[in-house]
């Protein structure tokens, strides 16, 4: 404080500080001055002085008035009105408390999520003049795809070079496609976030190198072999410990030899938000890396992403009509030989589009956009019943300080001055809930970002404040703080102090239409807060059904991946290693069952495609999976009818099937499943399979689909085993100490062979993770809101009751008894509920269709969810009311009627 | 507060006006400013430091004059003020209200019974 008076001194200019000595000067020069102008007329120099320094007068007190023009003295007047207001507010802690935890939260939790949605929608990538980019992607009209589809995949190779050479609208293009590469040389898998980038990629998009040089055009040509690799500055920094000497260094990607040429520039972390990259090779590196699995010299693998940046003066909407132009030409050119007649007739159909591209492209906007804006929607919620709150907060002490604002204007203080302090009060309750805000935003969004990230996975988001937001939700808070703070000395500075000031009489400052603003704004608060809670119960209810969803097999099953294209094992020995390592599996101590499977269940990967009966190709995709025999044992799914596969199934024997419930109800009625036969479509003849066995409905890609056909193949009868495939183990032993004694097993089978573990519960998890997400979330506003609701009830019935005492005295003393008093009390709140719970369901309804597509087994009207809500909030204010009705019905008539 | 209205008989907000004519005719020094004040007005108006002081950095502070270190003409170091266009304008525009209410107080004071 002591320090603080001080430099307002200096402030003022009564300290030593430059403008005192000026204006020192500046007397010397009148003095001097008029001491000349005295003696011209005819003054000794003793009279002139003695007269000049009568004229000037007090030189401290020319300082003081001279200091009091200055800012200075407008600092000093408000210094004096933050010290008094930090007085005033320290004598109501709670009321302070509440201010600024509702306005921190109302604020915090609004910037988080906006904070979230414009990392992942609206901030543009940090790359030369973004407003130029478009991704260029393909309009199918509806068609299904055929072919290989990788991640994120839109392109072929094909399509690519076609692309290249008949566009006209870019000034550049650039292609990539994404992998998981092992960073490992030897030992344990190192997962790594991989780019394959044409060469243009980084010229393209106006990157600078950080350290060596980027990949260019000279990089990438087909069959380049071996080129160099570029790593993000991140990985640079953790991977490689910011090693000065890394350029030239080489380094493994899925065992290959790469030498490092470059460092990528910290900013930048590719075109798709949400994901970053560890390491980037030209597209012509894809065949080593990937090995049997090249995507490269497939016409129908897609697996590259394309943008383009437009030449000068062209606009996205040009752009798409001249690849609207072209795109016959570039799909007859690249049609798969492969296709059939229908497949070809919808890929020579496609149309290639060009979209803005500026905030980069993400798979996170697709999926997580509704999640998010839902999101935003209840903080927007939080924060009107902040604001809300704030009002009847402000209110309330309205009432209370009438008085003490009306002895202030009568003691003489003025209009304005006490205004101007009320004003600082007001700002300093704003300004301590917006600091407190921005402080929960920052770790809000951090832990948002944190939940919605997958196990093993990462989610980059360059989260910023964002000050628009963040000074809008503040702008709204100060507002309503402002505007209800400065009513006590609006409405005190009206009324007659003397009058005020009379005791026991009413301040005149809560007059009729203040209350019914109260209770509007309590009415509100309930409606808000029961739409939170509506939408609470919804996902939560939504979250139950996902978790207890039959999948028709145990999850409780480890799957452990092992990539045989880094083995030096050639296709056709695969199968006997295959089942060699299976054995070994089982042996192991702890494993119970363990069976060889292509694709895990809920494990993302997919493979599908159309069956035919005798000869005709049937309509819908049934989906597939090569197994080995234990595979319906390991994952307890019972066998319904018929057998599962086992050891006289084999190369040379004629080719079976199971198939699932949904498959048998869907292609082979009419007589039992077992004994019929399918063709798989795609190949030539087509491969034909006998139904040997039928199995439960299985969840294949998600806990939400339905029961959808399923064929297994046997994985013995199929001659060329594909090379990444997974070992399911059903044991007792946790994941960490069954890994090593699993790896060690199959790396004594197969030495070098990379293995990677997953969990099918852990996938179960990763796919209602939003959905826990979303719950959790939307309870805590739901909490909060209702929290802040009743404090709000509880706080407009406390004071109806205190300015009712002489009414209730006249009462009781007439003979009404405490029962009569209490339910008199308590249906004013009742009817304030009631209200508001009305206006809530109304605006819940309204709301509901837009939570529709997150919700599984439960509509967005639930009338379950809608009554639960209703009666949690109603019995928790109803609560909140009671405690002052029963002040009220325990007031002493005698008492009350003196006050 | 400034003393102006305290220790003489001007009204209020008129000494800001006489400073930014008397400074009108040519830039001055504070003491200047005062003696010129009290000659024209023929010892009508004495103003006192305490009085100018406040004034001239009101005045400065609004930007309607702006100061500056110069040797007098009795080889002298003194401060002088000078009009800025902002401060020709207040000038112009304070006389303009001023004449009107002067004007109109002058008709009032001046009237006949007939007249009323």
């Amino acid at each position: 404080m002591r320090i603080v008076n001080r430099v307002l001194d200096v402030l003022r200019g009564r300290g030593r500080g430059q403008g005192a000595a000026d204006l020192d000067e500046e007397l010397d020069a009148f003095f001097a001055a008029s001491v000349e102008a005295k003696m011209a007329a005819g003054a000794t120099r003793a009279a002139a002085e003695r007269q000049a320094r009568i004229e000037i007068g007090s030189r401290a007190a020319v300082r003081d008035w001279v200091a009091d023009v200055g800012v200075g003295a407008r600092v000093a007047a408000l210094w004096s009105d933050v010290r008094f207001s930090a007085r005033v507010l320290r004598r109501a802690p709670a009321f302070l408390v509440v201010a600024v935890v509702t306005l921190a939260l109302g604020t915090g939790a609004n910037a988080a999520i906006f904070q979230l949605l414009d990392a992942v929608r609206f901030q543009t990538l940090p790359v030369e003049q973004p407003g130029e980019l478009v991704s260029i992607a393909v309009d199918r009209h509806g068609k299904p795809r055929v072919g290989m589809g990788f991640r994120r995949g839109i392109h072929t190779v094909s399509l690519w070079e076609a692309l290249r050479t008949e566009s006209q609208a870019f000034a550049s293009l650039l292609a990539w496609g994404t992998d998981t590469w092992d960073l490992s040389a030897t030992g344990a898998f190192q997962p790594a976030q991989g780019l394959y980038v044409s060469g243009g990629y980084f010229d393209a998009l106006g990157v600078r190198p950080y350290a060596g040089r980027l990949l260019t055009a000279a990089d990438d040509h087909w069959g380049c072999g071996n080129p160099g690799v570029v790593l993000s500055h991140a990985a640079w920094q953790t991977r490689y410990g910011a090693d000065p000497r890394v350029v030239g260094r080489t380094i493994t990607l899925n065992r290959r030899p790469f030498e490092v040429v470059g460092v990528a520039p910290p900013e930048f972390f590719g075109v798709e938000v949400g994901r970053s990259f560890d390491a980037a090779v030209p597209l012509c590196a894809e065949p080593l890396i990937r090995g049997a699995r090249t995507a490269t010299r497939r016409k129908d693998a897609w697996w590259l992403d394309v943008m383009g940046r437009l030449k000068p003066g062209w606009t996205a909407e040009q752009a798409s009509a001249h690849l609207a132009v072209i795109s016959p030409g570039v799909f007859d050119a690249t049609l798969p030989a492969t296709y059939d007649a229908e497949a070809a007739a919808n890929y020579r159909g496609s149309t290639l589009t060009a979209t803005p591209a500026a905030t980069g492209v993400s798979t996170l906007r697709t999926q997580y956009a509704t999640h998010l804006w839902l999101l935003f929607g209840g903080t927007a919620l939080v924060l009107l019943i902040t604001c809300a709150n704030l009002a009847n907060l402000m209110l309330a002490r309205a009432s209370a300080r009438g008085r003490e604002v009306a002895l202030r204007l009568a003691i003489g203080a003025s209009r304005g001055c006490v205004l101007g302090q009320m004003l600082v009060e007001s700002l300093m309750i704003a300004g301590a809930g917006v600091a407190a805000g921005l402080v929960l935003a920052n770790w809000l969004s951090r832990t948002l970002v944190l939940l919605l990230t997958p196990e093993g996975g990462r989610i980059v988001l360059d989260l910023q404040s964002d000050w628009r937001l963040f000074a809008f939700g503040s702008a709204l808070a100060v507002g309503a703080c402002v505007l209800f703070g400065l009513s006590p000395a609006l409405r005190a500075s009206g009324t007659n102090p003397g009058q005020a000031l009379q005791p026991g009489g009413r301040s005149g400052t809560e007059s009729r239409e203040a209350l019914g603003l109260r209770r509007a704004l309590v009415v509100s608060q309930i409606a808000i807060s029961l739409v939170l809670v509506v939408a609470a119960l919804l996902f939560a209810r939504s979250l139950r059904n996902l978790t207890a969803v039959d999948l028709g097999f145990q999850p409780g099953v480890v799957a452990a991946t092992i990539d045989l294209n880094r083995t030096a094992v050639p296709p056709d020995a695969r199968l006997p290693l295959l089942e060699q390592i299976v054995e070994r599996v089982r042996a192991v101590p702890g494993v119970r069952h363990a069976a060889e499977t292509f694709l895990v269940p809920l494990g993302g990967s997919e493979w599908n495609g159309r069956i035919a009966l005798r000869g005709t190709v049937q309509d819908g995709v049934v989906y597939f999976n090569s197994v080995g025999a234990d595979y319906f044992t390991v994952l307890n799914t019972p066998v319904l009818s018929g057998r599962a596969f086992g050891p006289s199934d084999a190369v040379e024997t004629p080719k079976v099937a199971v198939v699932n419930e949904a498959f048998a109800k869907r292609y082979l009625r009419g007589g039992d499943p077992v004994g019929q036969s399918f063709e798989m479509d795609g190949g030539n003849p087509r491969p034909s399979f006998e139904v040997v066995g039928v199995v439960r409905d299985t969840k294949y890609l998600d806990v939400r689909e339905g029961a959808l056909p399923i064929a297994y193949v046997s994985i013995a009868q199929d001659p060329r085993v594909p090379p990444l495939v997974a070992i399911l183990v059903q044991s007792d032993t946790p994941l960490a100490a069954l890994a090593p004694t699993v790896t060690a097993a199959i790396s004594g089978a197969a030495p070098g062979v990379s293995v990677s573990y997953s969990t099918i519960d852990g996938s179960v998890r990763a796919l209602v993770r939003t959905d826990r997400v979303m719950t959790l979330l939307t309870m805590f506003f739901g909490l909060l809101a209702v929290l802040i609701a009743v404090v709000g009830l509880y706080g407009v019935m406390s004071y109806m009751v205190t300015r009712r005492r002489a009414e209730i005295g006249i009462r009781m003393a007439l003979g009404a008894d405490q029962r009569t008093v209490r339910r008199m009390m308590l249906r004013e709140s009742g009817l304030l509920l009631l209200l508001g719970a009305t206006l809530g369901l109304l605006l819940a309804a309204a709301g509901a269709r837009y939570a529709e597509g997150l919700l599984y087994g439960v509509t967005p009207w639930d009338p379950a969810s809608f009554a639960l809500a209703a009666g949690v909030l109603g019995s928790v204010g109803l609560l909140a009311a009671w405690v002052p009705a029963r002040r009220a019905s325990r007031l002493d008539p005698t008492i009350a009627m003196r006050d | 507060m400034s003393p102006a209205d305290r220790s003489n008989a001007l009204v209020q907000g008129t000494l800001d006006m006489l400073i930014l004519k008397t400074l009108a005719l040519e830039p001055m020094h504070g003491y200047g400013i005062g003696a010129r004040l009290t000659q024209i007005s023929r010892g009508v108006f004495q103003v006192n430091a305490g009085s100018l002081f406040p004034a001239f950095r009101r005045l400065e502070r609004d930007g309607l004059i702006k100061a500056e270190w110069r040797g007098t003409e009795n080889n002298r170091r003194a401060k002088y003020y000078a009009l800025t266009p902002r401060g020709r304008a207040a000038l112009k525009a304070h006389t303009d209200a001023w004449e009107t209410q002067v004007g109109a107080i002058t008709r009032i004071l001046k009237a006949t019974p007939g007249e009323l």
